[in-house]
């Protein structure tokens, strides 16, 4: 399959991109409701404006109500996302839980999916449970309990989980915290009793919670996939949420490189045009090509992930540690070229920065992912 | 598709009864390349049967059509060839600078006598070819070159030097920008082919850091070179005083191959392999060493997938016409990356010069010759530059 788009593809790239820049821009959602201290931190009209567009589902199968679309359909959308600084519950709903969703019984999507379809509903996903990304050591324990299990312990990072009307919770059900098996996956509704969350705002203005089970009890059919075998499930929403926020982050990145190429053309000093420069150009032409190879691999992990490649996990990796450096540099160099004015609340690259850093955390950074690219790679 | 199967099919079985054992493994030494040219000697019965079986087939060019010595292979059938071949690691049976210079600068700038002529000796390797660009002023600055051939109505005669011109020692003809117009600095320069067998040429090689000559330099002292070897086969490509359009041409063809090498095929990681060198030594990867090079990893494996999508959209006239500069900017950086962490690797034992351990100090040679990557066909900062005005079209670029 060719490294870009194909026809249907692209028409969808044209319409995500007017329809979120006309829609999902900086002045009408994040500073919109950042300078409403909204509690949610996004926009529930426009969730519902994606959901008419059938983005919300889009990754669902058919027969669920989906579009039966792919990740590098769901990426055209995140770039779109990303370089509009979009506060947007996509990334954790119609990716991360939706993939978990994919495996759960019938019950299950019955309960949950048309919600998602239709732009009613939230979701989060609770994995981190310390500061870092380490889905690798699971502690929060669910036990037998009755028909069921009773739900003990806490989680971080959790994005939209004030919010959400439903949130995946990767629990142990057996073994040790650093077992791979023994994991099970967990549909949480909103007012499951004993749920308790700290929210907090995060640097990028999205909203976060410190979320506590304090013996929750949940029925058997909140299970998502099998009892102890959640690893696998689990995996497989980490792949596609690392891609899409590879894809998101592409987006971040091409976002301020954009404006900060267009300032290097506007911006006088010393009787010209600052882009004039060869301290400059050479510094933005660098920009430009990480920014192009950051593009490449991201698509690459996405048309392995669509083709159910075992190779997909490393390009998983490789795409997010690689965004992750690339929006970084991007969001630097930005608020640099932009000098005095890049550190001003009024002008949005300082917003590119802190988004950037939001997002390279989430599911794993450049470190945690060159790392593991390591690792698969046997060294 | 079922027909490219095929072509799968029979090829495989060509190779296979082709291609010697001996010429199945990547060539270890300089004698292992087989330049062809007439004082090419060959190093053993194996590589000469290997390269007469491709002359006969069209395998030395092919994708050239049949009538100048190629095969006629189509873009999808030439990698079918490539692909089989990088699969049993069968050698090139030929390298050279016509087939990968001249060879596509005659396809699309010359005249038909020229590529009956010229093209069919590439193809038989019966002449090698040098490339005369850089003179000692004239370096990234490429079109203030001064050597100049005076107009004497059938001939001219060509007084200068040129400087990094590849294995000029061992060439036979050389195609040579010449100054033809003072006048002009963009249209006052001719894209010549002449013989360095020529009076008044010569030739000394210029011993590089790494031990090895393949450059030189060239001096023209009155040579003459006739305007024409014959009907339709003028001594210059293209037209007289526009010689820069060829020469453009081929810089960007140069730069699309030098890009390939940081990425190419390249899909394993290089950290794998540095552990178990790093093991054969002795030694194990120091922590802060094996997260540079997971970093390299990282950004090789992208590029590799950039590689991938850049062939993809040439294909199909998508890629952006100065995309192989970046191509050529990163691949370039990365490879000097690489051989700088395969050097940390090796340690001590990678700065033993002559060793039979290191094959002759390969590890440091290969180290230095990676330097100038990033130097040749363009550098590093010219392609910043040609990004700038081209891709990112910033003012005064």
């Amino acid at each position: 399959m060719p490294l870009y788009h194909n026809d249907d593809q692209a028409m969808l790239a044209d319409t995500a991109r007017g329809f979120i820049a006309e829609e999902g821009n900086i002045a009408k959602q994040l500073r919109h409701w950042r300078d409403r201290n909204c509690k949610d931190g996004f926009g529930h009209g426009l969730w519902k404006q994606m959901a008419e567009m059938g983005f919300t589902g889009m990754l669902l199968d058919e027969a669920d109500g989906g579009l039966g679309m792919g990740h590098v359909e769901a990426g055209i959308v995140l770039e779109e996302i990303g370089r509009n600084l979009t506060p947007s519950p996509f990334l954790t709903s119609s990716v991360l839980a939706a993939t978990a969703l994919k495996h759960g019984s019938d019950d299950l999507k019955g309960r949950y999916l048309p919600g998602l379809i239709a732009g009613d509903s939230v979701f989060a996903v609770a994995i981190d449970e310390t500061a870092k990304h380490r889905p690798s050591r699971i502690a929060t324990r669910a036990e037998k309990s009755g028909n069921g299990f009773r739900l003990t312990g806490s989680k971080s990072f959790v994005i939209h989980g004030g919010s959400a009307d439903m949130i995946v919770v990767a629990a142990r059900t057996s073994g040790s915290d650093e077992d791979a098996d023994g994991i099970t996956l967990f549909a949480v509704p909103k007012d499951a009793a004993g749920m308790s969350h700290d929210a907090v705002r995060l640097v990028d203005t999205s909203m976060a919670t410190h979320t506590k089970f304090d013996g929750v009890e949940l029925d058997g059919d909140a299970v998502i996939g099998e009892i102890d075998g959640g690893r696998a499930v689990l995996d497989a929403m980490l792949i596609a949420g690392r891609v899409g926020a590879a894809a998101e982050g592409v987006g971040v990145a091409r976002g301020a490189m954009d404006m900060t190429v267009d300032y290097l053309k506007q911006r006088k000093q010393f009787g010209r045009l600052i882009g004039e420069f060869q301290a400059l150009q050479h510094r933005a032409s660098h920009l430009y090509s990480e920014v192009e190879i950051a593009r490449a691999v991201t698509i690459k992990a996405q048309q392995l992930l669509d083709a159910g490649a075992e190779s997909a996990d490393l390009m998983a990796s490789v795409a997010k540690a690689k965004v992750a450096k690339t929006a970084r540099l991007a969001v630097q160099e930005g608020v640099q070229m932009h000098g005095g004015i890049g550190m001003t609340d009024e002008y949005d690259i300082g917003l590119y920065m802190k988004r950037d850093r939001a997002l390279a955390e989430f599911l794993g950074d450049a470190f945690f992912h060159a790392n593991r690219v390591a690792t698969l790679s046997g060294y | 598709m079922a027909d490219l199967e095929t072509f799968r099919q029979e090829t495989r079985a060509w190779l296979e009864a082709n291609c010697p054992p001996e010429m199945r493994e990547p060539a270890r030494d300089e004698d292992d390349v087989y330049w062809g040219g007439r004082r090419a000697t060959f190093k053993n019965d194996a590589q000469k049967a290997w390269f007469e079986a491709c002359v006969a087939k069209g395998y030395t060019v092919p994708a050239w059509p049949k009538e100048y010595g190629g095969a006629g292979l189509s873009p999808a059938e030439a990698k079918v060839l490539r692909e089989e071949m990088s699969r049993i690691n069968a050698r090139p049976p030929l390298s050279s600078f016509g087939i990968w210079m001249l060879g596509p600068a005659l396809l699309q700038f010359g005249t038909e006598g020229q590529k009956q002529r010229f093209l069919n000796e590439i193809a038989r390797g019966e002449i090698r070819w040098c490339q005369g660009y850089s003179e000692p002023g004239s370096g990234s600055d490429l079109v203030s070159l001064q050597t100049y051939g005076e107009d004497k109505g059938d001939h001219w005669v060509v007084n200068g030097q040129k400087i990094w011109t590849s294995y000029a020692d061992h060439a036979d003809w050389i195609f040579c920008l010449v100054r033809t117009d003072k006048a002009d600095k963009y249209q006052g320069i001719t894209f010549m082919l002449y013989d360095m067998a020529s009076e008044g040429v010569t030739t000394k090689p210029i011993l590089l850091i790494s031990g090895s000559s393949p450059f030189c330099e060239t001096f023209f002292d009155n040579v003459k070179v006739p305007k024409s070897y014959g009907d339709d086969v003028p001594a210059y490509v293209g037209q007289v005083n526009r010689g820069w359009d060829v020469a453009k041409y081929l810089l960007g063809h140069e730069r699309e191959m030098i890009s390939g090498l940081g990425g190419g095929d390249r899909t394993a990681a290089i950290g794998t392999m540095m552990k178990r060198h790093a093991a054969k030594l002795g030694d194990e990867l120091d922590p802060v060493l094996r997260a540079e090079l997971a970093m390299f990893d990282v950004d090789a494996l992208a590029f590799t997938a950039m590689g991938e999508k850049f062939l993809d959209e040439i294909k199909v006239g998508k890629a952006h016409p100065a995309q192989p500069n970046m191509m050529k900017y990163v691949g370039t950086e990365l490879n000097k990356r690489r051989h700088e962490l395969m050097m940390a690797v090796g340690g001590s034992r990678s700065l033993e010069w002559e060793s039979e351990e290191t094959g002759g100090g390969k590890p440091a040679r290969n180290w230095l010759r990676t330097k100038a990557n990033s130097i040749e066909g363009g550098t590093s900062e010219v392609m910043l530059n040609v990004i700038a005005k081209r891709i990112l079209d910033l003012p005064g670029a």
